[in-house]
């Protein structure tokens, strides 16, 4: 409790005079801030770097290129792959496009294709930056540290392709939340949402839901890992409290964020609806799709969370009865690798080295014959094979023709059953038009409003569909030369498919 | 390995077998042990190898002829068997033996890349053999993947990052001090693969460099290619067994000992169930039942 006192006692300017060196904590928080700037520098080196490119490129932003390619990557992460190249190369070109719309579409691509290059910085051998800062040691030496990270990070994909991903770095960087936690991120900026809404400030307020759904990509990143691991091993796993207790924990977590989205949803169409501004009413829609999509995710995060249970199972069915053997040798994961990742590379080298040397076995030495020599330097070059096998043509047999009515009739049936919403018909009526076009058509039309006694309503909501064909009976008898039975009212219902899930709740 | 040398001494193999010795048996052990030095040769597809594979088993005579050939060439026989076949591998210093500098020509200049190599072939042993009672075990098969033993590697230098950075060290290297860089680090932030102009495999990245161990070790005769999932997957041999568990770990562990390393061992794997429950980081897409902590 001295330091309010001295602080009133020592004149203002005073107080950012000579103090003591900052302790390792103070300067922990400054590193932690250093490398944080470090993860932008790539993006103004973009700037600076296309002075010297070939070519007149002053006319593209390309931070902000760049800064959108981080974007798209992030966006189409998904469960199992990350972000095709050639699909954000795509989608960035719009962007470049507007900057230089008289430029050729070529030297669009080829911004395009730089700026990705360098935020995956392909002429490294690491592929990723690098940056020195300074820090104190507890002892108060200065040391200066090399700190390496990634953007943009290749990742195999299946079949060998090679996806991208953004990187943390990248999505915090992008996100602006230097050295968050990424839970409590994701609650802040969701409470924030709900606020900005209450107070009707919907720019704001997309933003923070852009935010979120970041914050959404990079939380089911996490879990993706830990899932992914979880599944693959199974004699390692406290089978009877652990995994158990992680999915349920995490479902349990999936759970509340669907709530919580779904609560905001609900708001924000509410903003949507009574909102009378244009503008008001397109970005609450936006803000719709946002949220859907974090929406999405986390439903795809709930399935792959159900799916591990069964597998384990399965696992554990193969793995768990083999017999223990008695005998014990070297761990080759516990006494080799798990003891050499921590040392200095300089001391890690022995270790690897001696096991290189033995382990690899032995190579006949290759004795070189003048006369082979004279051959091998004489044959032409081997050529590749770019196309691969010829493929054999197909054999193939057309599937005779057996439905009983032909698509022109179907397409006939349908546009004399497309009824306008407000005026529906007596089937009679109906059948009598089909008959005058073509005698086989009552059957097919018949056959529809009979079907339609019993649209299958979910289904067509669920498939976001706008109308679908219903038919009742009322008591009148269908009098007509072909066909008995009831004389259906044949109408055409229009769904709101948005306004069904808001009552649903 | 010492034993081998020993009791296959040129001097005392000839003092045995001078006086019954012939030209053709000497012909015929040379000739087992050139079937040894091909790796991929099975035992069972040659007649002629099975033949002095049995030969060698009932006739002790042939036998030290044999390893008297073997020692001579500089080479180590690990086991003859007919499994196995005539396992030789190449003693130090051996015509026969593998250099660094030959297998990757950057890792004679850069010592991270020669880590990254050696840490490569270190890994495909660790994930083909996870449990040491996989590796005692005579009939046991390895399954490894390039894309596995990627993940495996880059989940235990995860748990070693996420160590690190709740004790609130900073890991990163003094700059004018590289060889007192964290060993995880070199992996961690090397990529783990790259697109290249003709869809091959970028060499540097480490699905590359482990999918250049692989491949070696294919043509040791070490592994057998299987199929192409997760990056190439591989069964081991008779052979990779012997050699990782009577030449490599040892020699691995005789070299971590000395640099006062001693790993606590009580002769149980350490696959087992992790104390902290909360430890639930597997290794993703490795395939094979790995606990990865640290």
């Amino acid at each position: 409790m001295t330091s309010p006192a001295s602080t009133d006692s020592v004149p203002p300017q005073l107080s950012a005079g000579p103090r003591p060196a900052p302790g390792p904590a103070a300067d922990e928080g400054l590193a932690r801030r250093l490398r944080a700037l470090a993860c932008t520098a790539p993006l103004h080196d973009l700037d600076v770097r296309k002075a010297n490119l070939a070519g007149e490129y002053s006319v593209y932003g390309m931070a902000e290129v760049a800064l959108a390619a981080i974007d798209l990557v992030t966006l189409n992460m998904d469960f199992d792959t990350g972000a095709d190249h050639d699909q954000i190369v795509a989608r960035l070109i719009p962007r470049i496009a507007a900057q230089a719309p008289r430029r050729p579409v070529a030297e669009h691509e080829r911004v395009a294709r730089w700026v990705l290059e360098n935020l995956i910085n392909v002429g490294s051998v690491d592929r990723g930056f690098r940056a020195v800062y300074g820090t104190f040691t507890p002892d108060g030496s200065y040391v200066r540290r090399d700190y390496d990270f990634k953007l943009i990070e290749e990742v195999p994909g299946y079949g060998g392709s090679v996806y991208l991903r953004t990187t943390d770095e990248a999505v915090n960087v992008l996100v602006g939340a230097l050295d968050t936690d990424v839970t409590s991120a994701q609650i802040a900026a969701e409470v924030k949402l709900e606020v900005l809404i209450s107070r009707g400030r919907l720019a704001d307020a997309q933003l923070a839901a852009e935010q979120a759904r970041y914050r959404t990509v990079q939380y089911s990143e996490t879990l993706r890992r830990t899932l992914d691991a979880t599944r693959r091993n199974v004699r390692a796993v406290d089978w009877l409290q652990a995994v158990p207790d992680m999915i349920t924990e995490a479902l349990d977590h999936v759970a509340d964020r669907y709530r919580h989205e779904n609560a905001i949803l609900t708001n924000i169409r509410k903003a949507r609806d009574e909102s009378e501004d244009p503008e008001h009413k397109r970005r609450a829609a936006e803000l719709v799709d946002i949220v859907k999509d974090c929406i999405r995710r986390h439903t795809q995060l709930q399935s792959r969370l159900l799916e591990a249970g069964p597998l384990f199972r399965a696992e554990q069915d193969r793995q768990a009865f083999a017999a223990p053997m008695a005998t014990s040798g070297i761990d080759l994961y516990g006494h080799l690798v798990v003891p050499v990742l921590p040392l200095p590379v300089e001391q890690a080298l022995r270790v690897t080295d001696a096991f290189f040397a033995r382990g690899t076995g032995l190579r006949t030495p290759v004795s070189v014959r003048v006369g082979d020599l004279v051959d091998i330097l004489l044959a032409p070059p081997m050529e590749r094979e770019h196309l691969g096998a010829q493929m054999p043509e197909p054999d193939l047999i057309a599937t005779p023709d057996d439905s009983r009515f032909s698509e022109e009739q179907l397409a006939a049936a349908m546009e004399l059953l497309d009824l306008p919403a407000d005026a529906p018909r007596r089937l009679s009526g109906l059948l009598a038009d089909a008959r005058r076009s073509d005698p086989e058509l009552p059957y097919l039309v018949a056959l529809l409003a009979v079907h339609a006694a019993s649209p299958p309503v979910g289904t067509a909501y669920r498939q976001g569909e706008e109308k679908l064909l219903f038919s009742v009976d009322d008591g009148t008898e269908l009098d007509d030369p072909e066909f008995g039975g009831a004389d259906l009212i044949v109408g055409m219902a229009l769904l709101d498919a948005a306004a069904l899930r808001l009552e649903g709740r | 390995m010492t034993e081998h040398v020993e009791w296959s001494e040129p001097e005392a193999a000839g003092a045995l077998v001078s006086s019954a010795v012939t030209p053709a048996d000497a012909a015929d052990a040379a000739r087992l042990v050139a079937f040894g030095l091909q790796p991929k040769l099975q035992p069972a597809r040659d007649q002629e190898y099975a033949e002095l594979l049995r030969r060698y088993r009932e006739d002790p005579a042939f036998a030290r002829l044999a390893d008297a050939v073997a020692a001579g060439l500089g080479l180590v026989v690990l086991e003859v068997s007919p499994r196995a076949g005539m396992a030789v591998t190449a003693a130090e210093d051996s015509v026969f033996a593998v250099r660094m500098g030959d297998y990757a020509r950057r890792a004679s200049a850069d010592a991270g890349d020669r880590f990254l190599h050696g840490l490569a072939h270190l890994a495909v042993a660790a994930m083909a053999f996870p449990r040491p009672e996989d590796l005692a075990d005579d009939g046991y098969i390895g399954r490894v993947s390039v894309n596995g033993v990627d993940a495996f590697v880059r989940q235990a230098c995860r748990r070693l990052e996420e160590r690190a950075e709740e004790q609130g060290e900073i890991t990163d290297p003094a700059t004018d001090a590289p060889g007192l860089e964290a060993a995880w680090r070199i992996w961690a932030r090397r990529s783990a693969t790259g697109a290249t102009k003709d869809a091959r495999r970028l060499a540097g990245s480490t699905t590359g460099i482990v999918g250049k161990a692989v491949a070696f070790l294919t043509d040791s005769g070490f592994l057998q290619r299987t199929g192409d999932d997760g990056g190439g997957t591989y069964r081991t041999t008779a052979r990779y067994q012997l050699q990782v568990r009577d030449m490599a770990g040892s020699a691995a562990m005789a070299e971590l000992l000395e640099l006062g390393i001693v790993p606590v061992t009580d002769g149980t794997a350490t696959l087992l169930p992790a104390e902290d429950t909360d430890d639930l980081e597997l290794a993703a897409d490795a395939g094979l039942p790995f606990h990865s902590r640290p």
